[in-house]
């Protein structure tokens, strides 16, 4: 029978983000014997939280340096967690950080890892999606230890009484560090638009940049109408490749576009209960930004647009500077 | 303070193309896999393109590209390739698809990068894409960093900025639309980029034909691979489905429809 490790890093403010409860909501739901493993500069919020999943050991690394996201601190840390948990499975949220320091990680303990993955099964086997979200794929494997690094959105978040746990510190060999982590840089634009807890996706086609009825571009009204929508709906922006790319090229259009919101083929595919496209056009490779989207609607000019027929709930073929300023108006 | 820079880069299915699993009895494949036109991989040839301007910028710099692949799609994409950047080719003949194991694949790229004559490791920054768009994991590149003994790593890399004192700034891409800023001592480093922020370079034909003086021949050189390590099993790889009945609302006003938009996005 497997073991498994649970394994997380702590958030500023020492606690557990709701993704890490997500995975530890299914590590529990799995029934075999649980080690609960906690990474950060502090893990006291964190050891409320989880001090009533019913797991058999809690372990942690804990110090100033474990406080930033840096990977050798990072997979120093981790190793040595999964070293002195010993288990089969090792079950973390995917976040900018396990990607980056888990691979590394599963080298070094001589296992496998499989990442982005949307479920685990009972009989153990993990549903992932290769060629950019075209295709899924239900995997098993008998090496291990086995690290899977499980998608937000996918598993009900662990809840429970808040309860103390004893935490274990383990002792971790650091390599000498030449790398400092200086801060967080937010988007040049000062715009944040990406918003991967919003209700809502907005997803911006090239078409906003396109001449319009009267032969004319008009980029700066593009732009208000969708900031304006963003700002009354709290919506997260995504951007289709084409729209991206031309803000990349220096040309004057959406200039709070960049390549953090593209999605698609090489892009995102962020997940969002609803996603409303507008000016969207393109086919099947760009249209996976839209395949963790729930309710899907879209507004174009073009009934057959690959954006929509078979893959929106509803299509408005209308113009989306006519729709959008009249769902702005409405809006308040 | 020049760079050695080594791009680690695959070759995928033209993202245009129409892609269909097939199982066999060595496991899941793509429909017609082998006619299948291919390109670089697109996160991968940010990396090159990256690579190539801090090249140019750092006098003394150099650029490898290893790439795993059938040799003769590695030939195709070249021929596209080489036009855009100088470049040395290490190509590794196996092969290029979704349905191997970052552990093999790791094993094969580390490999030959250690076979590269007169690679400094003190000037060392191996490139490639954070993820790629087969298997999209996200997961070779470090290993390739810890077959190298490189634990200065960095993932969904934006910008690499040299410092005069021989450091450099890299924004690596972090949740919330975010850069994380850190501050790298030196080579050697590995850097798995995202987009960057240069626009793919015209073709060259002079880079070209220069580049194709040593890419042929270390094609017909390349040594094929076999990829250790232990697969996954695949149950079932399978489309997904695609189609929903769509309600095409061509009739509406522009009032009916905005007000319709309005009452779903405030539903539940």
């Amino acid at each position: 029978m497997d073991t498994i490790l649970f394994l997380a890093f702590t958030e500023s403010d020492g606690s557990l983000a709701k993704p890490a409860l997500e995975v530890l909501g299914s590590a529990v739901a799995m029934g075999a014997p649980l080690t609960v493993g906690v990474i950060g500069a502090s893990i006291a919020a964190a050891s409320q939280q989880v001090g009533g999943c019913g797991a058999t050991r809690f372990l942690s690394v804990t110090g100033e340096e474990f406080g930033r996201s840096r990977y050798s601190t990072d997979a120093a840390a981790a190793e040595a967690i999964a070293r002195a948990a010993g288990a089969t499975l090792v079950i973390a949220p995917a976040s900018s950080r396990t990607n980056r320091a888990l691979p590394g990680v599963a080298h070094r303990l001589d296992g496998a890892i499989d990442t982005h993955v949307t479920a685990i099964a009972d009989g153990g086997s993990v549903t992932r999606w290769y060629y950019r979200q075209r295709m899924e794929a239900v995997v098993n494997r008998t090496a291990r230890p086995w690290f899977i690094l499980l998608e937000s959105g996918c598993h009900t978040a662990w809840t429970g009484e808040p309860r103390e746990a004893s935490f274990e510190t383990v002792a971790v060999s650091l390599p000498p560090l030449r790398t400092a982590v200086t801060g967080v840089r937010s988007p040049q634009s000062g715009e944040q638009t990406i918003r991967p807890d919003a209700r809502l996706l907005f997803v911006a086609g090239a078409g906003w940049t396109k001449k319009q009825a009267d032969g004319q571009p008009h980029p700066r009204e593009a732009e208000e109408l969708i900031l304006g929508f963003l700002h009354k709906t709290k919506a997260s922006l995504g951007g289709s490749k084409s729209l991206v790319d031309l803000s990349g090229e220096g040309e004057a259009v959406l200039q709070f576009m960049t390549h953090l919101n593209q999605i698609g083929q090489t892009g995102a595919t962020p997940r969002h209960p609803k996603g409303l496209s507008t000016c969207c056009h393109g086919e099947e490779p760009h249209v996976v930004g839209w395949r963790f989207i729930t309710e899907r609607r879209a507004v174009n000019l073009d009934p057959n647009c690959g954006w929509a027929r078979g893959k929106a709930d509803v299509l408005y073929v209308a113009d989306a500077f006519e729709v959008m300023r009249k769902v702005n108006a409405l809006l308040g | 303070m020049s760079y050695h820079i080594v791009v680690c880069g695959g070759i995928v299915p033209d993202p245009l193309q129409t892609l269909e699993p097939v199982m066999g009895p060595a496991g899941p494949s793509l429909k017609n896999e082998s006619m299948l036109p291919a390109v670089l991989d697109p996160w991968a040839a940010h990396a090159l393109f990256e690579a190539a301007n801090l090249a140019r910028n750092v006098a003394g710099s150099k650029v490898w590209l290893v790439s795993l692949g059938p040799k003769a799609k590695l030939q195709q994409v070249m021929m596209t390739v080489a036009q855009k950047a100088a470049f040395e080719l290490v190509p590794i003949d196996g092969p290029a698809g979704a349905f191997t194991d970052p552990v093999g694949v790791s094993g094969a790229l580390a490999a030959a990068i250690e076979t590269i004559a007169g690679l400094d490791r003190q000037q060392l920054l191996v490139f490639g894409g954070w993820e790629s768009a087969t298997r999209g994991a996200g997961a070779t590149m470090q290993m390739v960093g810890e077959r190298l003994g490189i634990v200065d790593q960095f993932q969904g890399v934006d910008s690499l900025s040299p410092r005069e004192d021989g450091s450099f700034e890299i924004l690596e891409r972090i949740e919330g639309g975010q850069h994380q800023v850190s501050v790298c001592a030196g080579p050697p480093a590995l850097v798995g980029w995202a987009t960057g922020s240069l626009a793919e370079p015209r073709n060259n034909p002079q880079v070209g034909m220069a580049n194709m003086r040593t890419i042929m021949p270390a094609l017909q050189k390349a040594r094929a691979a076999s990829l250790s390590g232990c697969p996954p099993q695949f149950v079932s790889v399978t489309l997904p489905r695609q189609q929903r009945s769509t309600r095409v609302m061509k009739d509406l006003s522009t009032d009916e429809i905005a007000r319709e938009i309005v009452a779903w996005v405030n539903g539940d």
